[in-house]
């Protein structure tokens, strides 16, 4: 093999650098965030639906809002407890949950999700 | 002779089928609506049909600007300040280009230079919906013809479709409209603003109509001086505007088409 050596030395380079990510965050495994609940989210005590659904699922929910709030007209939602709610992302679910950076991005970005709700519908502005 | 043959028989029952068959087709076109009628879909709020009437000559640029602003602060509409890329849901024109079709050589001085309301009418047989290939916007059972910014693809058939320039494209982001000319974009904080690429249009403020409000420029009309705008369900007779309409002579924007404005203008 000629200059079998530079063709080593560059192979090492090479891996090493495309492996270094693994090398530099090994051992770093990102803490899985916990949503933040706001003072006005914890007096309610519940959701419109159970929390465990909520944790899982609240994309359904938001999808058929939007589906049947702007298609059908049907505009309230009424919750297990009998309690009805305006179906609005914006003015319902980011009332209570107004502290939407860490209740709802932290996750997001975690997930690696990108929801383009925000493109439209307006975000809280949040006291820091 | 008895009767008539198979061959004839066969004859008779081919040429009436084949008019039978013309003349559906005949009735369908002479009245479209009634095609669409019979395939009417979920019930919304009961066969109602939205419809207004603008009193034109009530009607002062004080008034005019008031509605404008009412509704394009209610609904996040940003001023761009270019004709080029602005968005209108409810802006002004004078008469001869409102009404096109109406152009008299000598016409009243009254209404020579009359500036009135446009907005979308609403049609009973809007064009925009038919070419609309998401149905991204539709026509509700109340008549409102809706909107749904979710579905828009941004694809602007409902714009060339739309006889009336009812429609606004957002070339760019509404956010990124000139800080200058709206300070406090967005406005209202309970309504969305649409995003880069969507169509937008008056919806009647569905949003309001909900909650059993007026139209956000017939109540800044209101405030003002009552009856320039009048809002009302054109199914029930009893109806304010089906009374406003049978005392005065009105008249829509290019009737000739068959769409079947929802909009009155009292002359």
């Amino acid at each position: 093999m000629y200059d079998g050596g530079k063709i080593i030395i560059g192979l090492i380079i090479g891996i090493g650098f495309f492996t270094s990510p693994f090398f530099f965050n090994a051992g770093k495994a990102a803490r899985r965030p916990e949503p933040e609940l706001t003072q006005k989210a914890k007096d309610a005590k519940e959701c419109v639906l159970e929390t465990s659904y909520m944790k899982s699922s609240h994309m359904k929910l938001l999808d058929e809002w939007r589906q049947t709030f702007v298609r059908d007209d049907e505009r309230y939602f009424t919750a297990k407890s009998g309690k009805v709610y305006y179906k609005s992302l914006q003015s319902t679910c980011l009332d209570c949950h107004s502290n939407k950076s860490k209740f709802c991005d932290q996750c997001h970005d975690y997930m690696g999700e990108s929801p383009y709700c925000w493109e439209c519908h307006i975000e809280p502005k949040e006291s820091k | 002779m008895m009767g008539v043959d198979r061959r004839q028989f066969l004859k008779i029952a081919g040429v009436t089928a084949l008019a039978g068959l013309g003349g559906k087709a005949a009735v369908d076109i002479l009245a479209p609506g009634d095609v669409e009628a019979s395939m009417k879909a979920l019930p919304l709020t009961e066969g109602k049909r939205w419809a207004m009437v603008i009193n034109m000559p009530e009607l002062n640029d004080e008034i005019m600007n008031k509605c404008i602003a009412a509704c394009h602060e209610e609904h996040n509409v940003p001023e761009f300040g270019d004709p080029k890329v602005e968005v209108k849901w409810l802006w002004k024109e004078d008469y001869h280009h409102s009404f096109p079709d109406h152009h008299n050589e000598y016409i009243d001085e009254k209404y020579e230079h009359k500036f009135l309301l446009l907005a979308c009418n609403h049609c009973s047989n809007p064009p925009c919906c038919r070419v609309c290939p998401t149905q991204a916007t539709w026509k509700r059972e109340d008549g409102i013809v809706m909107m749904d910014w979710h579905r828009c693809i941004g694809c602007r058939f409902c714009m060339a479709a739309c006889p009336y320039g009812s429609r606004s494209f957002n070339w760019g982001d509404p956010r990124k409209a000139p800080k200058d000319k709206n300070p406090d974009f967005p406005t209202n904080i309970n309504y969305p603003t649409r995003s880069k690429g969507v169509v937008e249009k008056c919806t009647f403020c569905d949003e309001r109509i909900s909650k059993g409000q007026l139209p956000a420029c017939v109540e800044a009309a209101n405030k003002l001086k009552k009856n320039v705008l009048i809002f009302g369900d054109l199914a029930d007779p009893d109806s304010n505007v089906r009374q406003v309409l049978r005392k005065n002579y009105t008249i829509r924007r290019k009737p000739a088409l068959g769409t079947e404005p929802n909009i009155f203008y009292i002359v």
